[in-house]
C-alpha cells in the first residue's frame, strides 16, 4: 500500500511546479519519435502474425459445416480490434517502451543526472517524466490503430493464402454485424494503458538506489507491473464499458 | 558568503551529522575533507537542498535556504553550479548542450548570447574543440572540465565541488583543483569542494574542515594541516606516505 502511496505522489509531483511549455514541446517530439516511431516495427511484425494465428486457427476449430465461413473474419475482427491490437500490443510496448523508460530514468539517477537537474532549481519529474507520458498517451492509440489494421489484414492474407477462407467471405464477415464502439472502446483501453505503462516505468526508474544491478531489477519490475497493471485494467474497462 | 549551522542528519537510526557549523568565504576555496563515509557527501547536499537535515540552519548571503518559499529556494539555486562526483552529465546531449542547458533552462537570453556564453566557458576549462562531441567520446578528466564548464555558466556566486579529482590521475587532478582555484579567485565565487585527495589539501586548501564520524573535529588550512594536534586528523593525513616523508 506504501508503494501505491508513493506511485500517487510521485504523479502528483508530475503536474506541479512545472516548467515552460516551450521546454515540453521539443521533448516531447523527440519522445514521440522514439516511443511512437521506434516501436512501428515490433508492434507491425507482432499484429500481422497474431491476426493471422487467429485466422488460421478460429478455422481449425469451425468444423460444423453449418456455421458459415464468413465467421472466422468476424472473430478475427472483433478479437483483434477489443484485445488484441489493444492488449497485446500495449504488453509489447510495455516490454519495449517500459524497459526502456525504467533504464534510462534509473541510469540518470544513480550517475546524478537527475540531482544535477534538481540542484538547477528544474523539477526533474515533470521534466523527465511528464513527455514520456504524454508521448505514450499520444502514440499508442496510433500504433494500435495500426496494429488493429495490421491484424486484420494478417488474418486475410493467412486465410486466402492457406485456403481456410475465400477473399469474398473474409470481407463479407468483417463487415457482417460491425459495431463502431469496439473501436472507441479499444482506444479508450490503449490511452490508460499507455498512461499506467508510462508511469509505473518512470516511477520504478526514478526510485532507483545503487547501481547498474538495481537499474536491471527496476527495468524489470517496471516490465511486471506495467503487465498486472494492463491486465487488471483491461478487466475493469471491459466489464464497466461493454456490460 | 555560506553559513551553516548546527547540522545534523540522521538515516534510520544512524547518526550522520551531528552538528556541523561552519561558513565559506567569497574567492576562498574552502575544502570538507575526511575519511569514507564520514558524511562529507551528505553535509555537501544538505548545503545544496538534495538531503533535508533534521536540524539547523544554511545560509546564502543570510537568506535561510532551508526555510525558503519554493520561488526564494529556486533563485538561490540559480547562483549555485555544482560539480558532481561522476560528472553528472547529460548523456544524450553534446558537450555544448550540456554546457547551453542551464541558460536554455533557466533564462530568457538569446540564442547567440546563449552560443556564445556556453563557448566561453568551454574555452574556460580547454575543451572548446570537444564542444561537438558526446560525453561518452571523452576523457573522465575532460568530463570533470564541461561539468565545471556547465557549473559556472550562470555565473555562480556559489560553486560546490563533490570529489573532483576521484578517478583521476595525478596530473590531471592538480589541473582540475586549479582550475577550480583561478576561477575561484576570479570570480569571487563562494566554493566548497568535498575532497579525501591531499594534492588538493596541500594546493588548493585555503580553508580545511575537517570530519570525522559526522563531526567537525577540526578546521584550519593547508599550512596548519599537518602540524594539528587533533589525534584522528594526524591519522588520516599520515595514511599518505608523502605527508610522513615531510613530516620526517
Amino acid at each position: 500500500m506504501s508503494r501505491l502511496g508513493s506511485y500517487f505522489i510521485f504523479l502528483g509531483t508530475l503536474f506541479r511546479n512545472r516548467e515552460k511549455v516551450r521546454v515540453y514541446l521539443s521533448l516531447i517530439l523527440n519522445e514521440c519519435t522514439s516511443i511512437g516511431v521506434g516501436s512501428i516495427f515490433i508492434v507491425a511484425l507482432v499484429n500481422t502474425f497474431i491476426g493471422a494465428v487467429t485466422c488460421v486457427q478460429t478455422a481449425y476449430n469451425l468444423t460444423n459445416p453449418f456455421v458459415p465461413k464468413n465467421i472466422i473474419a468476424l472473430i478475427v475482427r472483433d478479437s483483434s480490434i477489443l484485445e488484441l491490437a489493444p492488449t497485446l500490443s500495449c504488453i509489447v510496448l510495455a516490454g519495449k517502451v517500459g524497459s526502456n523508460i525504467a533504464s534510462e530514468i534509473g541510469t540518470m539517477r544513480i550517475t546524478e543526472q537527475v540531482d544535477a537537474l534538481e540542484v538547477m532549481g528544474i523539477n526533474s519529474s515533470s521534466y523527465l517524466v511528464l513527455p514520456k507520458v504524454i508521448a505514450s498517451v499520444l502514440m499508442f492509440p496510433l500504433l494500435v490503430i495500426m496494429a488493429g489494421f495490421l491484424a486484420i489484414l494478417g488474418g486475410y492474407i493467412a486465410g486466402t493464402l492457406a485456403g481456410v477462407i475465400s477473399a469474398e467471405d473474409y470481407i463479407s464477415g468483417l463487415r457482417f454485424e460491425y459495431k463502431p464502439f469496439g473501436v472507441t472502446f479499444a482506444l479508450i483501453k490503449t490511452v490508460v494503458f499507455a498512461f499506467l505503462v508510462s508511469t509505473i516505468s518512470a516511477y520504478q526508474g526514478y526510485r532507483v538506489s545503487g547501481g547498474a544491478l538495481e537499474v536491471g531489477a527496476a527495468s524489470t519490475a517496471a516490465v511486471t507491473n506495467s503487465c498486472i497493471a494492463i491486465v487488471a485494467a483491461d478487466f475493469i474497462l471491459t466489464q464497466m464499458l461493454l456490460t | 558568503m555560506i553559513d551553516i549551522k548546527n547540522i545534523s542528519k540522521t538515516f534510520g537510526d544512524r547518526q550522520i551529522l551531528t552538528s556541523i557549523n561552519g561558513s565559506f568565504k567569497p574567492g576562498d576555496t574552502s575544502l570538507i575533507i575526511g575519511g569514507s563515509g564520514t558524511g562529507k557527501s551528505v553535509l555537501l547536499k544538505c548545503m545544496i537542498g538534495l538531503i533535508k537535515p533534521d536540524s539547523g540552519e544554511v545560509l546564502y548571503d543570510g537568506r535561510n535556504f532551508l526555510t525558503s518559499n519554493l520561488e526564494e529556494q529556486k533563485a538561490i539555486r540559480r547562483e549555485m553550479g555544482v560539480l558532481f562526483q561522476g560528472s553528472a552529465l547529460f548523456d544524450s546531449k553534446s558537450v555544448l548542450e550540456n554546457v547551453r542547458f542551464p541558460l536554455d533552462m533557466l533564462t530568457e537570453q538569446p540564442e547567440n548570447e546563449k552560443l556564445d556564453r556556453a563557448r566561453e566557458c568551454l574555452r574556460r576549462v580547454g575543451l572548446e574543440a570537444a564542444a561537438d562531441r558526446m560525453p561518452s567520446e571523452i576523457s573522465g578528466g575532460m568530463k570533470k572540465r564541461v561539468g565545471i564548464a556547465r557549473a559556472i555558466v550562470l555565473n555562480p556566486k556559489y560553486l560546490f565541488c563533490d570529489e573532483p579529482n576521484s578517478g583521476l590521475d595525478p596530473l590531471t587532478s592538480i589541473k582540475i583543483d586549479q582550475l577550480i582555484s583561478e576561477i575561484t579567485n576570479e570570480f569571487k565565487i563562494t566554493t566548497v569542494v568535498i575532497t579525501h585527495d591531499m594534492n588538493s589539501m596541500m594546493e588548493i586548501g585555503e580553508k580545511i574542515m575537517f570530519l570525522y564520524q559526522g563531526k567537525k573535529l577540526w578546521e584550519g588550512n593547508s599550512d596548519t594541516l599537518i602540524h594539528s594536534d587533533v589525534n584522528e586528523l594526524n591519522e588520516f593525513i599520515n595514511a599518505n606516505k608523502l605527508i610522513r616523508e615531510m613530516e620526517k
